[in-house]
């Protein structure tokens, strides 16, 4: 059994033979030609060809998917048609005396060339879309026309090293469970038109060649291939397909639907995410915001601080692709279990109870300050909060908001642009943030009570260790009654009341979270529609 | 000559859905267009051009307008750049 991993495309799960993709090598060999104006006309003759191909395909794209993605066909046909594409190719055959098969590949190499070395990702997708266009010519000009990719009528996962965006439209849903390639990129038509399809995809694998016709798992969630699956590991998998299928039959009925009880009790459901590439999953499971960013992934992706541009960059893209939708963003919390090198933290004998968190921000404020700045200048871009994570007293919030204050008026300083909206709001997961929770609700806009650390803190249980397991309970009356307590001195200052951390996706306690009038749960996104399904099934009058 | 700056907002930038429908815009209008990013320039009528530019949100072009009709051309052109980028 062989795992590989890569980059997830689009999430889902396949099981079947591989099917690697053979394509017949067929370079446009250079030959000399005596007339340079037949050649050209043979040319404009293949585009026209062309052209009729991408209207096909565009038709097909828009019956299947929709007009915005059916336009990256206009852009082919734009692409084929340039002046300056048609120059070069012209200027190639009379300057040379050569085929129109080899001009057309030297110039949609040369541009292929110049968007790969672009320092824009979008940019550099673009490469596959000049290469797309250039095969499509030199085929036609072969007079061959365009074949199927693969014959089968099995189903397969199709294995390649890179797909075109054509290719990807006419690929046979009914018969490719999910794709896998070596090369590619997110940004990448194909890897658009393939999530549009709903075809679990993963890129970036380095496959051995040799697993054709091996029986494989995909886990496109994970963005893993794994091939020849023991039998355990293929129990495993197939039922977390049929899992994962039933989630999305759920989706299904319940996507657009209010999260409201039967006696009209409604409740926020959020989700909770630890980076940009969790943003998709949270909008196809119809989240309602998003709860809980994790922002620690930046720092422990990098071997420095990262800047604040970094960071700009990557809460402006969540909060616009909420579109208007609530983002809260969690401060750093690193430390306790996720350590990084720069931050030069000394070894702790007890790192649960230690240095982490705002405890550090609080000694070195330079740090938060560029997260700060980061998070205030993307709140131009969306419905930003923020939020600090493992508060124990009064006055590390007030010193967290005269951070917050000093970092507002620098911006406005230096006329940068941010919204004044942004509310700020404390995690609730110390036994000391829930007793003082009184104090706190007069301090702060909103609260979010995380049951995983306030769990562990209450009963004194470390959550990692295995023997702690059956001391280790999430519905222990303390729990319960912490949540109580701090809901109801939330309410009192009229402040709303969210959970993260995994109890808020228990739906064995939705009816007492809901009883409480707790204004939002955030959860894991595969859990949002499971969680509305046992919300609208509730019935408080009863 | 007319002269209009503008800087990008939508964004994606001019890559390749935008850029197109940006260049088929130009290519309605009867004068020469000229678009400039950070000292190089192209043909504001052709698509591979503009998108060698590889102008991103928050970059600021400028256009040139050159050539019959070219005032009512920057004005066309400045709402549509308003709208659509």
């Amino acid at each position: 059994m062989l795992r590989y991993q890569g980059s997830r495309v689009f999430g889902g799960y396949a099981i079947a033979p591989a099917l690697v993709l053979q394509r017949a090598v067929k370079e446009a060999s250079r030959a000399h030609i005596d007339d340079a104006e037949a050649e050209c006309a043979r040319f404009r003759a293949a585009r026209e060809k062309a052209a009729k191909e991408l209207a096909d395909l565009r038709e097909r794209t828009l019956k299947e998917m929709d007009d915005e993605l059916a336009r990256i066909f206009d852009v082919h046909h734009s692409m084929l048609f340039d002046a300056d594409f048609e120059e070069s190719v012209l200027d190639i055959i009379h300057a040379e005396r050569v085929n129109a098969e080899y001009a057309v590949l030297v110039t949609g190499e040369r541009y292929a060339d110049e968007f790969a070395s672009m320092d824009n990702a979008y940019m550099q997708a673009r490469a596959a879309d000049i290469a797309d266009i250039s095969n499509r010519v030199i085929r036609i000009l072969r007079g061959e026309t365009e074949t199927h990719l693969l014959e089968t009528t099995s189903p397969v996962i199709l294995v390649a090293k890179d797909l075109t965006p054509s290719e990807i439209v006419r690929l046979d849903t009914a018969h490719v469970l999910a794709i896998v390639t070596r090369y590619g990129s997110l940004n990448s038509h194909a890897a658009i038109l393939a999530g549009s399809k709903g075809i679990p995809m993963v890129i970036g694998v380095d496959y051995d060649d040799d697993i054709d016709g091996k029986t494989c798992i995909v886990d496109a969630y994970g963005a893993l291939l794994i091939v020849g699956p023991d039998d355990a590991t293929l129990g495993e998998y197939k039922e977390k397909k049929e899992k994962d299928e039933e989630n999305t039959s759920l989706l299904l009925a319940l996507k657009g639907k209010d999260n409201i009880t039967k006696d009209g009790h409604r409740i926020d459901i959020f989700c909770n995410i630890g980076g940009e590439k969790d943003v998709a999953d949270a909008i196809k499971n119809d989240a309602g915001g998003i709860g809980l960013f994790r922002s620690e992934y930046l720092y422990l992706r990098s071997a420095d601080y990262p800047s604040e541009e970094e960071q700009f960059q990557a809460y402006k893209t969540v909060a616009q692709r909420m579109e208007g939708k609530k983002v809260v963003i969690r401060t750093l919390d690193i430390g306790a279990d996720k350590r990084v090198d720069y931050f030069s933290l000394r070894p702790e004998h007890n790192p649960a109870l230690g240095y982490r968190a705002v405890r550090i921000c609080l000694d070195r404020p330079e740090i938060l300050k560029v997260q700060l700045r980061a998070i205030l200048r993307a709140s131009a871009f969306g419905n930003i909060d923020v939020m600090y994570p493992m508060i124990t007293s009064i006055w590390e919030v007030q010193q967290l908001k005269n951070i917050f204050e000093d970092v507002k008026s620098d911006l406005s300083d230096e006329h940068i642009a941010f919204s004044d909206k942004v509310a700020q709001g404390v995690m609730i997961e110390t036994p000391a943030a829930v007793l003082i929770s009184e104090l706190l609700a007069q301090e702060v806009d909103f609260f979010s009570i995380g049951t995983n650390d306030l769990t562990q803190y209450l009963l004194a249980s470390d959550r990692q260790n295995p023997m702690l397991e059956r001391f280790f309970d999430p519905h222990h009356p303390a729990v319960l009654k912490a949540i109580r307590m701090v809901t109801e001195n939330a309410h009192r200052y009229r402040k709303r009341v969210g959970i993260c951390g995994e109890l808020a996706a228990d739906t064995l306690l939705t009816e007492y979270f809901l009883s409480l009038h707790v204004d939002e749960l955030s959860v894991t996104p595969s859990r949002v529609l499971a969680v509305r399904d046992a919300v609208r099934k509730t019935d408080l009058s009863k | 000559m007319k002269q209009l700056s503008y800087t990008i907002t939508c964004k994606e930038g001019l890559h390749a859905r935008p850029a197109d429908a940006f260049v088929k815009y130009a290519q309605t209008l009867p004068c020469d267009i000229l678009l400039e990013k950070g000292g190089k320039q192209a043909d504001a009528k052709r698509l591979l051009a503009v998108m060698g530019l590889n102008v991103m949100q928050g970059e600021e072009i400028v256009l040139y307008f050159r050539g019959v009709g070219e005032s009512g051309a920057m004005s066309a052109m400045e709402s549509y750049l308003k709208t659509h980028l």
